[in-house]
């Protein structure tokens, strides 16, 4: 058995040319998925999270493409794949959920012929077989009646059901890595706890490595292993789960995790970070979140920092460099 | 609770829309007529001053009645009154825009409702001249100082809706409806398509000018968090009907509806790592068909038979009101169990 990462991004940019110069969602992002591990990518809309899951499987929009770093799959280079290489990748050695569950279905097709054709495509077994295999995939993704339900359209499901389609369909080929993206943003939350439950259960048992990417860091709480806190397309913090949200060391991870109002919370008034994200055309120089920052000083505003290991985390924030604030315990007191 | 006569009083609010096929579809497929009740003898109070919280899931019924509370949508059956004034009764008479000006909504996506061919000064504007407010420099006047009010600047007034992010356009949306110097707003999801972050300046703006201006605010949001910082009493909707409401203290320290229950388990929370819900089964029936007796029966832990039968009704257990037999009967109470 391989210890290498299923996943190993480093140093990613994702540039896009556009004529009031070039844009850079993606910007030097780094991190390893284990097999069996759930990473969570977090972050605020626009922060550059689906633009990293779409770097990885090959599907940046054009004119947009990645010009720096590099990405494994299981040890082997895969970001200079022909795009016909790549094809083959998805479906087979990387699966994809989405918001929308209807990105991934065909309206027309069956949910059941769906499935056995990519079954078919990437594993050599019978029509036959592939049919039996998906009758199993849908019961165990939980759809009531699966042996009639596999001739139905994707319309004929609710928004829940349709979502579990697709995760037995991600899950056929038996991939390497899934990649979520928001994968239970619009549905309710009792839909939501349930394919959340499915999603966790799959993966752990077939030790699928999953990349879930979401806005909600209750999600990231209860389903992830570690997290990557996005911002304004760089990793501003990175570490296990716990760690990261139980002790947060950046600034922004901080003012993310008290703005987040809680269930079980008593708060009388939520914490709040001015400003907002932002806009890629204009990221500050220095520290992006630097306007936004309470404890911005001397390098903040001219000089990037980068991400420097603090307990468990990594953090890149200037706080945490000794050679400039001559105490790294200091920022620590205000966490 | 206070004593005082409420603001708002909504009275057995029951909306049902006529979702059949066209006639000849109808004639053809041999259907019948179809009815979607999306709210049902709806009933609660809201004192001045204060929040109250419609939450559940999509399609429960918060945005019908939400509409019907300002007077959007007219209610098959009973009756909003505020101050006493029946609201539909009122709209039709020759005062109606007196009572209008009194009554404001913001909704989920400030967007759609600012028209994006204006600068933003002349949205805020347009209600303040609309009901005669101010005239000449005063309105500029008032434009700049609610401008100041919601947290944006002077010269925003002069910008138009796109060159603002969704949280200042949310600000924008706020300040148009407190142009009226309204006394009740009701608000439909305002923070939930913005970031965590931006949620939070809206909400405690929104919870500032309420303290300032003495507003009372009807709140409807799918997020029990959210809920939970907003609200002073709730009330949990499940396919158009109020299952329990509550003040917010009881409801989350002691939920008596299984629904209840399940929604506050259902909702991650950033504490609990490596949680897994304790997913409830099913999910919403068809509105259209609804289930008989409890609506929530077939996804209850609790259903017995005469959850499958006989409609649970309201009933009073201290300052809460439930409908659900299990509860009545004093039936699986996680403390019993
Ligand atoms: N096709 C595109 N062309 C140009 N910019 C894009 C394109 N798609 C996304 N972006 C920009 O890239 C940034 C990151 O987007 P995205 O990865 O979708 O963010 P997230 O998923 O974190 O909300 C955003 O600023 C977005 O506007
Ligand atoms: N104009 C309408 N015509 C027919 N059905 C409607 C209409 N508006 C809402 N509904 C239905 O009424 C129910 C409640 O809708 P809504 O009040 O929007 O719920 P919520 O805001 O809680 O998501 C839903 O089943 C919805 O499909
Ligand atoms: S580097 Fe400076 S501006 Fe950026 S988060 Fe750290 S203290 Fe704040
Ligand atoms: S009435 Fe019965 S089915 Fe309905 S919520 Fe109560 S126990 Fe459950
Ligand atoms: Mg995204
Ligand atoms: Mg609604």
């Amino acid at each position: 058995m391989s210890t290498l990462p299923v996943l190993s991004i480093s140093d990613l940019i994702v540039e896009f040319p556009t004529r009031r110069g070039v844009l850079r969602p993606v910007d030097r992002v780094g991190f390893d998925i284990a097999r069996g591990e759930i990473l969570g990518v977090v972050g605020e809309s626009g922060a550059g999270k689906s633009m990293c899951g779409s770097a990885i499987v090959g599907l940046i929009d054009r004119p947009g493409r990645i010009t720096g770093g590099e990405i494994r799959l299981s040890g082997e280079r895969i970001d200079t794949l022909s795009q016909e290489k790549m094809r083959r990748i998805r479906g087979k050695r990387i699966g994809m959920v989405f918001q929308d569950p209807l990105t991934s279905l065909n309206p027309l097709m069956r949910v059941g012929d769906q499935i056995v054709e990519t079954i078919r495509t990437h594993l050599p077994v019978s029509e036959h077989e592939a049919r039996r295999r998906a009758v199993a995939a849908l019961e165990e993704v939980g759809i009531p009646a699966a042996s009639t339900r596999i001739d139905s359209y994707p319309h004929q499901f609710s928004g829940g059901m349709r979502q579990r389609v697709v995760i037995a369909l991600a899950l056929a080929a038996e991939p390497e890595l899934i990649i979520a993206d928001e994968p239970t943003t619009a549905l309710d939350v009792s839909v939501q706890a349930q394919i959340m439950a499915l999603l966790k259960r799959l993966c752990r048992d077939r030790g699928t490595a999953v990349m879930l990417i979401t806005h909600d860091m209750g999600v990231i709480a209860e389903s992830t292993d570690r997290v990557a806190v996005l911002y304004a397309g760089r990793l501003a913090e990175i570490g296990p789960t716990r760690d990261v949200l139980s002790s947060p060391r950046h600034p922004y991870t901080i003012g993310l995790m008290a703005s987040t109002p809680s269930p079980t919370g008593g708060a009388d008034r939520l914490s709040q970070i001015p400003g907002a994200m932002p806009n890629l055309r204009a990221i500050p120089p220095g520290c992006a979140f630097n306007p936004r920052c309470t404890k911005a000083f001397g390098p903040c505003t001219s000089e990037l920092p980068v991400l420097k290991p603090v307990g468990r985390n990594e953090v890149a924030c200037w706080l945490f460099d000794d050679a400039l604030t001559g105490n790294p315990n200091k920022a620590e007191e205000n966490a | 609770m206070s004593e005082q006569t409420p603001l708002i009083r909504a009275e057995n609010l029951t909306c049902v829309f006529d979702v059949s096929k066209p006639w000849l579809n109808r004639v053809i497929e041999r259907r019948e007529r179809q009815f979607l009740t999306a709210a049902r003898n709806v009933t609660f109070d809201i004192p001045k001053g204060k929040t109250f919280a419609l939450v559940g899931e999509s399609g429960s019924g918060k945005s019908t009645i939400g509409k019907m509370a300002v007077g959007l949508l007219r209610p098959t059956s009973g009756k909003v009154t505020v101050d006493g004034t029946d609201l539909f009764g009122a709209l039709k008479a020759s005062s109606a825009s007196a009572l209008r000006r009194r009554i404001q909504m913001i909704f989920q996506s400030p967007y759609a409702s600012l028209n994006p061919r204006w600068r933003v000064g002349d949205i805020i504007a347009e209600p303040i001249r609309a009901f005669g407010l101010a005239s000449g420099d005063a309105v500029g006047a008032r434009v700049t100082e609610l401008l100041e009010q919601v947290g944006l600047a002077e010269n925003d007034g002069q910008k138009y809706p796109h060159e603002f992010s969704g949280g200042q356009r949310q600000r924008i949306a706020i300040a148009r409806a407190l142009a009226s110097n309204p006394e009740f707003i009701v608000c439909d999801e305002p923070t939930s398509a913005l970031d965590v972050s931006v949620q939070s300046q809206v909400l405690n703006l929104m919870k500032d000018l309420q303290r300032d201006l003495g507003l009372t605010y009807l709140f409807i949001s799918h997020d029990l968090s959210v809920v939970r910082y907003m609200a002073d009493q709730i009330g949990v909707l499940y396919l158009g009907q109020l299952v329990e409401t509550a003040n917010r203290e009881d409801l989350f320290n002691n939920p008596q509806h299984p629904y209840t229950r399940m929604l506050m388990d259902a909702a991650p929370r950033i504490d609990a790592f490596g949680r897994t819900a304790d997913a409830v089964k099913g999910e919403i029936p068809d509105p259209i068909t609804p289930p008989p007796g409890c609506p929530f029966h077939p996804r209850c832990p609790l259903v017995d038979n005469r959850c499958k039968t006989e409609v649970p009704k309201p009933f009073q257990t201290g300052e809460t009101n439930v409908a659900c037999h299990a509860a009545e009967e004093g039936r699986g109470r996680p403390e019993a169990a």
